[in-house]
C-alpha cells in the first residue's frame, strides 16, 4: 500500500531535494524503514541507537501525533500522509 | 537570506550533538534534530560589558545588546524590558513567605514578556534580510510580532487557535489583516507552522526558523533580576511553563552574568516551574520521576501555556531538578483565585498564565519547597485585561444602587461607615 511521507526542509538532502517521497508500507515503522531503502541516510536520522524514534522528532499521521495513536506500530490505510517534523519549535 | 554579522556570535550549535552551523535561519540540527544555540565569545563579552555600560545603556531589554544575538533595531523596537521588580510584602504574608519580588512583565509594550523575544527574533529576522514576520502562538506572541511587524513595516502572517479569548484576537488583528485562526489546539498550530516554514523559506517565523535567536530574548527576564536586586542572583524563581524555553533561558541567564563576570557571587538560583493542571506534561515527569515527557491533549483556562507537546520540555524538567526546584500544577480554579489575589494583594492584575504561578508559588510555599528564607522571585508575565473571562465571575460591582445617599447606605453603609 502506498503512503506519502512528507519531508522537511532539514533533511531534504536525502530525498534529493524532493518534499514527499512515495513509499510502501502498512505501519509508519515499515514506511519510515522503506523510506531508508529508497534514500539511504534517514534511518540513522530518525531513530537511536535502539531504533526508537529520536527525542526530536516528531511523526504526525494524517495530522496525529503518532505518540497519541500505537507509535511506529500506527498502522496506515491507503492515501493517509505521514509527516517527519522537528519537534523544536513554538513557545 | 543574507547574513548580518553579530558582534560576539559566532555561530550555531547543536545542543545535543555540538555539530556547527552558520549564524543564519537554522533552528534544528540537520543530524539528530536537537534545537541550535546560539554560541558566543564570552571572552570578548566580559571585555566589553560592566556594570557601568550596561547602566548607561537604554531602558530596554538592549541595554545588555553585547549578551543578545542581534544589534539593536530601532525600527523595530517599541521599548520591551527592563520592567518593574516589586517587593511583594503582602503577598509574602500570605503565603508566609520572606523576601518576595514580582518581575511585572505586564507593564511591556503589548501587554506580556513576548515583547523581549519577539524584539530579539525580528531584529535578527531583518539583519538576515526578511521582510515577512510570522508565528504559531497561543497569543501573546501574536499581540506582541503583529505589533512588532507593524512597527517595521513588515507584513506578518500570525497563526493562533481559532478558540483563543476575544481579548487576544482583536488585540492582534489590530496591528494587521493576516491573523489566521486555525481549527486545533496550539499544538495543531504549532505543526502546521512547522510545516510552512519548510514551504515558506522567505517568512521569518520567529518560533521556528529564527526560534534559535528569539528564545535568547528570554534571559533579558534574569538579566534585568540581577541588575535590579543590585546584581545579585535571587535564591529562588518560580516561573511559568509552557514550552519551556522561558524557563530554560532565565536559568541560562543567570549563568551568563557570573560567566562575564558581571556577578560578584556565583548564582545558585533554584529554578521552579508552574504548569496549569490541564496541560502539564512537564510537571507529570517531574512528579513521577520521568526523563520523558508525554504529550497531552491540552484542557485549560490558561491559554497562553497550554502547550500539550513542550518543545524545551526535556531541558526545562533539567534545569529545574538540577537547581534543586521543583515544578507543580494548579487548577483553572486555583489559578482564576490566584490572580484576585495577585491584584488584591499587590494591585497587579495579571492574565492567566500569572494565576498559575501564583497558585504554584502558593503550594510550594505551602509544601516548604520555596522557603521562608529565600529570596524569591516569581515572573508575572502577561496583562489581566488579555483574559478578562477568566476572573469575570470573581470581578463584579459589589451593589448597583440608585444615585442617593440611602441607597448607598442601605447597600454599603454598615460595611465601609455610614455618610451623613
Amino acid at each position: 500500500m502506498s503512503t506519502t511521507v512528507r519531508i522537511p526542509t532539514q533533511l531534504r538532502s536525502l530525498s534529493a531535494g524532493a518534499s514527499e517521497v512515495e513509499v510502501e508500507g502498512d505501519d509508519v515503522g515499515a514506511a519510515l524503514k522503506a523510506l531508508d531503502a529508497k534514500h539511504p541516510g534517514f534511518a540513522g536520522r530518525l531513530f537511536d541507537d535502539d531504533g526508537n524514534l529520536r527525542r526530536f522528532v516528531n511523526v504526525f499521521v494524517a495530522d496525529e501525533d503518532v505518540r497519541f495513536l500505537q507509535g511506529l506500530a500506527t498502522p496506515l490505510t491507503a492515501g493517509q500522509v505521514v509527516s517527519i517534523i522537528p519537534a523544536v519549535a513554538g513557545g | 537570506m543574507g547574513v548580518g554579522k553579530v558582534a560576539f556570535v559566532n555561530g550555531l550549535r547543536c545542543r545535543e550533538c555540538g555539530r556547527a552551523y552558520p549564524a543564519e535561519a537554522l533552528h534544528v540540527c540537520e543530524y539528530c534534530f536537537g534545537p541550535l544555540e546560539v554560541s558566543y565569545d564570552y571572552e570578548a563579552i566580559a571585555a566589553a560589558t560592566t556594570r557601568e555600560s550596561i547602566a548607561a545603556g537604554p531602558p530596554s531589554i538592549w541595554r545588555y545588546a553585547t549578551l543578545l544575538p542581534a544589534q539593536s533595531d530601532g525600527a523595530v523596537d517599541l521599548g520591551a524590558g527592563f520592567t518593574p521588580l516589586v517587593r511583594a510584602d503582602r503577598l509574602a504574608a500570605e503565603l508566609g513567605l520572606g523576601e518576595l519580588w514580582l518581575k511585572n512583565d505586564t507593564v511591556n509594550p503589548t501587554g506580556s514578556f513576548k515583547d523581549r523575544v519577539v524584539a530579539v527574533a525580528l531584529a535578527r529576522a531583518r539583519e538576515l534580510g526578511f521582510k515577512v514576520a510570522a508565528c504559531a502562538s497561543t497569543g501573546n506572541l501574536a499581540n506582541s510580532v503583529a505589533a512588532h511587524a507593524a512597527r517595521a513595516g513588515m507584513r506578518h502572517v500570525v497563526f493562533v487557535p481559532a478558540d483563543l479569548e476575544a481579548g487576544k484576537i482583536i488585540m492582534t488583528s489590530v496591528y494587521g489583516p493576516h491573523l489566521v485562526a486555525v481549527e486545533g489546539s496550539y499544538d495543531d498550530v504549532n505543526r502546521l507552522c512547522a510545516e510552512l516554514t519548510s514551504e515558506q523559506p522567505t517568512w521569518a517565523f520567529v518560533n521556528v526558523n529564527v526560534r534559535t535567536y528569539y528564545a535568547e530574548g528570554s534571559k533579558t527576564l534574569a538579566f534585568e533580576t540581577a541588575e535590579q536586586l543590585g546584581w545579585r542572583a535571587p535564591d529562588h524563581v518560580v516561573v511559568p511553563v509552557g514550552s519551556g524555553s522561558q524557563l530554560t533561558k532565565i536559568a541560562k541567564g543567570f549563568r551568563e552574568l557570573w560567566q562575564v563576570g558581571l556577578l560578584d557571587e556565583e548564582p545558585h538560583v533554584r529554578i521552579s516551574g508552574a504548569q496549569a493542571a490541564g496541560c502539564s506534561p512537564i510537571a507529570t515527569a517531574f512528579t513521577e520521576g520521568h526523563d520523558y515527557v508525554r504529550p497531552v491533549k491540552p484542557a485549560t483556562i490558561a491559554k497562553s501555556i497550554a502547550i500539550g507537546n513542550p518543545a524545551d520540555g526535556w531541558y526545562a524538567l533539567d534545569e529545574v531538578r538540577t537547581s534543586g526546584g521543583a515544578l507543580a500544577a494548579v487548577t483553572d480554579e486555583e489559578l482564576a483565585d490566584a490572580m484576585v489575589l495577585l491584584a488584591r494583594t499587590e494591585g497587579i492584575f495579571a492574565e492567566t498564565a500569572a494565576g498559575v504561578t501564583i497558585a504554584t508559588l502558593a503550594k510550594l510555599a505551602a509544601a516548604g519547597v520555596v522557603r521562608r528564607d529565600e529570596r524569591v522571585v516569581a515572573y508575572v508575565t502577561g496583562h489581566g485585561l488579555k483574559t478578562i473571562e477568566a476572573v469575570a465571575s470573581r470581578a463584579q460591582p459589589h451593589a448597583t444602587i440608585a444615585p442617593t445617599l440611602d441607597a448607598f447606605n442601605e447597600a454599603l453603609g454598615a460595611e465601609l461607615g455610614e455618610t451623613g
